[in-house]
């Protein structure tokens, strides 16, 4: 897998067939990013599993915290990482103890860890660094459109009707559209000199 | 089909738009309404806190104005876009959102008229205190640099006189000072120059010239090219720091690489108040569809003029950077290979008597102070657009009392050069 630019179709593939999510270092401080993603993610429907050790006994919008990856105690299909890169290697060795393996690991925007990558792809995982879900499914539902956000896709399909208020569905049929190349040489260029 | 990259024609029909989910409806709809119905309490106060994408008040944002932002900031290859009632809005937003009262911005000598009135009159009031640079001269950018400076500023095409700006050059500047690139890109339009692509970190339009097109409606917007890292050394606050009307969140380490967009939206947009209407939005993306063929003719017609004004006995010179002989030919050829824009001046050896005649005179030409229509225009600058300026500053922005400003539009060019005949002939 190229990690500087994935097709949409690789990030609709996971986000359409993962359904619980861990997210490492997840915070139930409100205005923090991982707090957004989380509830964004549980909102769209995915079974949503907080873990963080400095929070074991609270809970994130209801769904109480666990320490490690070890201790949810079920399988799960994807573990997304709120850690900086440099943190990124032990979260995946974690995971890859895990009995069923996880399907996706998922590195959230900023980090990277290529090596890291490289491991869970030997075992079969699926890889996706430097990008957020939410940002993400918002730009593949064309739902992040109302920000006046460039989705970098095209259609001329009529998308399903939203379900509940104004969330869209994955299930909209894109081509690629519009790109951004600039701010993507600026993020790689900004990786290899960290 | 999938992730092919499309087009620029592709892009000016299709990008931001798809047919409305619950009508099927095709053309993008006009949303007329000032507000937007919440599904519950949880989330309004979602959407308040900026967890949620979504529609809360069209001062803030509108379904028919997103379609028009997602569509330029695919045109200019940026991560997000912000419309706005004007280009003038469009340039308040952007500094409002870089500037502390006492900061410094460089900004280019050459530079359409009411933009040289805001920034060394208007924004004075603000604290935020323009130095003049000459674009014709690269060092004169970094002699203006200071610690105080935040941005730099330049248009890709100025307006009046059509040169043409070395946005490379000066974005190294830029890079350099550790400050954004902004580029008014008005006269070229993204079918003409990507001022991203030549490294600018923020686009902004006056939408009412060659976007819109068709001289109906005014609007602005801002482009983020997703470049800019701006928590790196504390200089901009306003997306480095905790926004306290936000509870405390950090603008940039929440939205990443369209956070310069958001901020424009959540802090200035929010706050100042120029809300462009969701007609004009309208207006504009239908104008915005046939900007490539537009755009070619435009360019097309005004080579044709300027070769016959340069021939022209009564003509003392001609300034359009695509003509062979021009100063910024060959900047021209870089930056606009497809045409060097319509809009140029050029000068009588009548002076400012045969300038006033042959506005008088013309009967296709509007005299009327604006560029990018349709219809071709005509203007004097020293008497209108640059009345405010003092001699040597009109000499210096490229208008002069012996100068006439052009904008060709679209018509057939033989009745152009027909009327422009009849006016300087007798
Ligand atoms: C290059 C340029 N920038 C900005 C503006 C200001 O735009 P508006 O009139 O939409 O406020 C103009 C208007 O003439 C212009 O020509």
């Amino acid at each position: 897998m190229n990690h500087d630019a994935y097709p949409d179709n690789y990030i609709r593939g996971i986000l359409n067939s993962v359904k619980s999510i861990a997210m490492v270092g997840a915070s139930p401080v409100n205005v923090r990013p991982s707090y957004f993603a989380f509830k964004y993610l549980a909102q769209r429907g995915y079974d949503m599993i907080p873990v963080n050790p400095g929070h074991v006994g609270k809970e994130l919008i209801g769904k109480p915290f666990v320490a490690s990856l070890a201790d949810i105690g079920r399988p799960v299909d994807m573990i997304d990482i709120f850690r900086n890169s440099s943190h990124i290697m032990p979260v995946v060795e974690e995971a890859l103890a895990l009995d069923p393996l996880p399907k996706v690991i998922w590195m959230q925007l900023g980090a990277r860890d290529d090596a890291a990558a490289e491991k869970a792809e030997a075992a079969g995982i699926k890889v996706v660094m430097n990008r957020c879900p939410k940002i993400e499914y918002g730009r593949l539902s064309s739902e992040i459109s109302w920000m006046g956000v460039n989705s970098r896709t095209l259609s001329s399909k009529r998308p399903p009707a939203p379900t509940q208020g104004m969330q869209l569905s994955l299930n909209r049929t894109s081509v690629g559209g519009g790109h951004t190349a600039a701010a993507d040489r600026a993020a790689k260029n900004k990786t290899e000199q960290s | 089909m999938s992730d092919r990259l499309p087009g620029f024609s592709t892009l000016a029909v299709h990008a931001g738009a798809q047919p409305d989910p619950t009508t099927g409806a095709r053309a993008t709809p006009i949303y007329q309404t000032t507000s937007f119905v919440f599904n519950d309490a949880d989330h309004a106060a979602s959407l308040f806190g900026l967890q949620s994408f979504g529609n809360i008040y069209t001062r803030i944002g509108n379904p028919t104005n997103a379609v028009l932002e997602e569509r330029v900031a695919a045109l200019e290859g940026g991560t997000a876009a912000l419309a706005v009632a004007s280009g003038h809005a469009a340039q308040v937003v952007v500094m409002q959102q870089l500037l502390q009262p006492g900061d410094e911005f460089v900004a280019a000598r050459k530079l359409y008229g009411g933009s040289i009135n805001q920034f060394s009159q208007s924004f004075k009031s603000f604290g935020w205190n323009v130095v003049w640079a000459d674009p014709d001269d690269i060092a004169s950018f970094e002699r203006a640099v200071t610690p105080r400076t935040k941005a730099i500023f330049v248009e890709s095409i100025a307006n009046p006189g059509g040169s043409i700006t070395d946005i490379e050059a000066i974005s190294t500047v830029a890079r350099k000072a550790g400050v954004p690139l902004i580029v008014d890109n008005t006269l070229a339009t993204p079918y003409l120059i990507k001022p991203i692509d030549h490294g600018a970190d923020i686009v902004v339009h006056s939408l009412t010239k060659f976007l819109g097109g068709h001289g109906n409606s005014i609007g602005g917007v801002i482009v983020d090219a997703g470049t800019f890292d701006w928590s790196k050394d504390g200089k901009y606050p306003m997306l480095s720091e905790p926004r306290p009307e936000y509870h405390g969140i950090k603008l940039h380490e929440t939205f990443g690489n369209f956070a310069f967009a958001i901020a424009c939206r959540v802090l200035g947009l929010r706050d100042l108040g120029p809300a462009l209407s969701p007609f004009n939005a309208f207006l504009i993306l239908t104008g915005i569809e046939t900007l490539p063929l537009r755009m070619q003719k435009h360019c097309d017609n005004a080579k044709a003029i300027a070769e016959f004004l340069s021939g022209h006995s009564a003509v003392a010179s001609v300034s359009y950077a695509g003509l062979a002989s021009d100063k910024y030919n060959q900047l021209a050829r870089k930056y606009s290979p497809k045409g060097a824009g319509a809009v140029f001046t050029f000068s009588l050896k009548g002076g400012y008597d045969a300038g006033v005649s042959l506005v008088s005179k013309l009967t296709l030409f509007s005299h009327l102070a604006n560029v990018g229509d349709t219809r071709s225009l005509v203007i004097h600058p020293a008497s209108t657009t640059h009345s405010q300026l003092d001699d040597a500053a009109k000499v210096r922005s490229g208008a002069g009392p012996d100068v006439v400003r052009l904008s060709i539009g679209i018509e057939d060019k033989e009745d152009l050069i027909a009327d422009l005949e009849q006016a300087l002939g007798a």
